[in-house]
């Protein structure tokens, strides 16, 4: 009935703009629209391209990945492990930097989440003092830069500490200064091994407590007997290889730091670069999810609470069955973006002289090769890998919790 | 007749439990309350003591360290150290214009002032929303950025000032107004297009917007300081501070976008229907029915992204840009004064704590004030 309307008032209106009335159609309109905004792409980009291969030119530049290979000529702080002088090919400064910004980034990850998740109960807490004092505490850490915060750590870090030759010592073992806290190795083998044996362990625990809980589950729905499954699988893969790991460690060869001349040599070091940027990461991030965890947790309504223990399910249990699976859901996916802003954020280590990516491979080897383009290409690329791996374990942790609906 | 429903006849109380007397000491006031909120449980008795102690270990060092000990007022570090044990914020006492204007001439400084007095004027016009005068205002703030810019740089009868001169914390504020200022515009644009049914229109902003939040922001800024003259037309140059600010405002976009992209989502659909059923065209319907709403539910993150704008211009000072932190970096080599970074940063701090904890308040004030509630 419309449809026979608009046609007769078309057709009685044949002397109407073919212009308009093709614009006044939805469809051919959309398909303008959208090819004048694919040629304005294809032009920007294009002129883009063509004016970057004339500027090259003229610098007689060019474009091409090769001087990856050359010697980088500098030296790296925190090797990590890695066979790396100065004669090593910028690849290999890469990859050193590649592995530091992992480690500050994963040990940011589990220290804010530890310090936000105590934050954010915290802030829930009936004692006002607590609560008020970790309201300060998140209200003076978000409103102030995160940059800010690595150098104010930092600098009262290189303030605060003793010269090598005054270090604080604890048990002659670990020392404290300036250059860092140095600390025993276990000697060079060995740590390796402790290393596979560590995550050998961990495997074969999240085997085993894959089928224990499917075993514990039949067991339950059979006769009604619960096993603390959680408890004995996080045994199984955590605290049993850690143990295991110490105890093995403790049994071989140790490596002492020992001061020669003006620096400790032998054991290893955890330099003031990292301890700053990765204490100051975390503090900042903590803040954010505090405030995350608080919020998820006063999401779940008070009566599903009241309605668990009215069923008399005790109060741990409620806790852990019925209060912390829904506030999750709220919880995770603010929580991703603060992992991703973690690892974002761990690019400001070049501000302290910390050797990650951008120091790296996007500063000292920019600025020695002036392969201006091919090094941030380098960089971006990597921090999209990141951000898109982080996602997408973040995403299937998500759709693993979330609400099943039907 | 009344004394009577109150207080029957003949009905005989305890001592102490009379009706109309006021609560035991213990039932209220300020002993109740603290029983109740510090020393109710075992636990809660821990909390408190503990929190107690690390109050009791902190605060009197730091004010001691901060105030008692400190020194204002003096030539150097050393004669800070002979006047004093605390913090030396006589360096700060000694270039708080540098820090305030960077290299901005000395003669001009009025013009920096000028333009921060008017942009307090438009601001408090757009905020407040009974301000007297505020029609005449609000037209101000339309000629209010040509303003602004040719007082700043000069030109037409002022003296020139170039940007490299520009610093402090009137650069931060630069970078903050013009990148809030553009953001929201262009977020609000690729938010639409992120939801548009026109896949190229999509697909383009879904790109552009994954991108810049997958990388952080300093590898834009080194983008911006070493390789944006390689995409543009051999021979062009163009200024340091304008590309660092368009990097700051796509970055801002970006996030921004994802925003409002969460209040689109939650804006029913009947909301799109009705108003095609009322005729109305997808800009119209967008201005008058959807926007409105998204923007409204989307405040808390708004803001949220310009405090995040706000605190990472202070990134510039990777690139060479000198905001307060590069001021007080490039202060901190200098000879008379080494040592004294942990003063520097707190000052910092304390400049940004205060603009970004207004805005956060502000946002709370306007969410209570927008707020409906047409919430569950």
């Amino acid at each position: 009935m419309s449809e026979q309307t608009v046609d007769s008032y078309t057709a009685a209106a044949p002397q109407r703009n073919v212009v308009s009335r093709i614009w006044n159609d939805k469809q051919t309109r959309s398909v303008i629209v959208q090819i004048i905004a694919l040629i304005l792409l294809l032009l920007f980009f294009g002129s883009m391209v063509r004016n970057a291969i004339a500027n090259l030119e003229a610098l007689g530049k060019g474009f091409s990945f090769s001087f990856l290979s050359t010697a980088s000529n500098y030296d790296i702080n925190q090797k990590l492990g890695w066979e790396y002088d100065s004669r090593s090919p910028h690849i290999k400064a890469t990859l050193v930097g590649i592995s530091n910004t992992l480690l500050v980034a994963v040990s940011g990850i589990i220290l804010s989440t530890v310090l936000g998740f105590i934050l954010g109960v915290l802030r829930l807490s009936k004692n006002w003092l607590t609560n008020k004092l970790a309201h300060v505490y998140i209200e003076y850490v978000r409103n102030v830069p995160v940059l800010l915060h690595i150098l104010l750590v930092h600098g009262i870090l290189v303030h605060s500490l003793p010269a090598p030759r005054e270090s604080k010592d604890l048990a002659e073992t670990f020392f404290l200064n300036k250059r860092g806290l140095f600390l025993p190795t276990p000697e060079t083998p060995f740590l390796g091994y402790a290393i596979l044996l560590f995550f050998g362990l961990v495997l074969a625990g999240l085997v085993f407590s894959y089928f224990f809980k499917r075993w514990a589950q039949r067991i339950q729905d059979e006769t009604g007997v619960g096993y603390p499954v959680f408890w004995i699988n996080l045994f199984a893969y955590l605290v049993l290889p850690i143990l295991v790991t110490v105890g093995f460690l403790l049994f071989v060869g140790w490596e002492q730091p020992e001061l020669k001349g003006f620096n400790f040599r032998g054991g290893g070091v955890i330099r003031p670069e990292f301890m700053a940027l990765w204490l100051a990461l975390s503090f900042y991030t903590a803040a954010f999810i505090g405030e995350i965890v608080r919020a998820g947790i006063t999401a779940v309504s008070k009566g599903q609470t009241e309605a668990s223990l009215a069923l008399g399910i005790p109060r741990g249990k409620t806790l852990s069955l019925v209060v912390i699976p829904q506030a999750l859901r709220v919880i995770v996916p603010p929580l991703t973006s603060q992992y991703l802003n973690i690892t974002k954020n761990s690019s400001l280590a070049i501000a302290i002289g910390y050797m990650d990516i951008t120091a790296t491979i996007g500063g000292i080897s920019l600025n020695q090769t002036g392969r201006e383009m091919e090094c941030m290409i380098i960089v971006m690329a990597l921090y999209l890998t990141f951000s898109l791996l982080i996602s997408m374990f973040m995403n299937w942790y998500n759709s693993r919790i979330k609400l099943v609906e039907r | 007749m009344s004394d009577n429903t109150t207080t029957p006849a003949g009905q005989d109380y305890e001592p102490g439990t009379h009706p109309d007397l006021p609560p035991p000491f213990t039932a209220s006031g300020p002993v109740k309350w603290v029983a109740d909120n510090l020393f109710s449980s075992p636990a809660n008795i821990i909390m408190t003591i503990l929190a107690i102690f690390a109050l009791y270990k902190i605060i009197p060092g730091f004010a001691a360290w901060a105030i008692s000990d400190a020194t204002f007022l003096a030539a150097d570090r050393n004669e800070c150290r002979e006047l004093g044990t605390g913090a030396c914020w006589a360096f700060i006492v000694q270039r708080w214009e540098l820090f305030t204007y960077g290299f901005y001439p000395e003669a001009e400084r009025w013009r920096v002032i000028l333009t921060f007095v008017l942009l307090m004027v438009v601001i408090i016009g757009l905020l407040w929303e009974n301000c007297p005068g505020r029609k005449h205002v609000l037209r101000f703030a339309l000629i209010f950025p040509f303003l602004a810019f040719w007082l700043v740089m000069g030109g037409f009868g002022l003296e020139r000032v170039t940007t490299d001169q520009f610093g402090g914390f009137m650069l931060t504020v630069i970078i903050g107004v013009v990148g809030i200022s553009l953001s929201l515009p262009i977020g609000i644009c690729l938010a639409l297009g992120r939801q548009s049914n026109l896949p190229i229109i999509k697909y383009a902003c879904i790109g552009f917007i994954e991108f810049i939040r997958g990388v952080p922001l300093i590898t834009l800024l080194f983008v911006a300081s070493t390789m944006l003259s390689y995409f543009l037309p051999p021979g062009t140059n163009f200024n340091l501070l304008l590309r660092v600010l368009i990097m700051v405002t796509l970055f801002a976009s970006a996030y921004m976008a994802e925003v409002i992209r969460g209040g689109l989502q939650a804006i029913p659909k009947g909301q799109i229907e009705a108003a095609d059923a009322m005729g109305l065209k997808y800009w119209a319907a967008m201005r008058l029915i959807v926007l409105p709403q998204a923007l409204k539910i989307s405040i808390p993150g708004i803001v949220n992204t310009f405090i995040g704008l706000y605190k990472d211009s202070t990134l510039v000072i990777i690139i060479g840009l000198l905001d307060p932190l590069g001021i007080g970096q490039a202060s901190l080599a200098d000879n008379k004064w080494q040592g004294l970074s942990t003063e520097v940063y707190l000052f910092v701090a304390i400049f940004f704590f205060i603009s970004c904890f207004a805005m956060a308040r502000y946002s709370l004030y306007l969410e209570r004030k927008l707020d409906t509630g047409h919430k569950s």
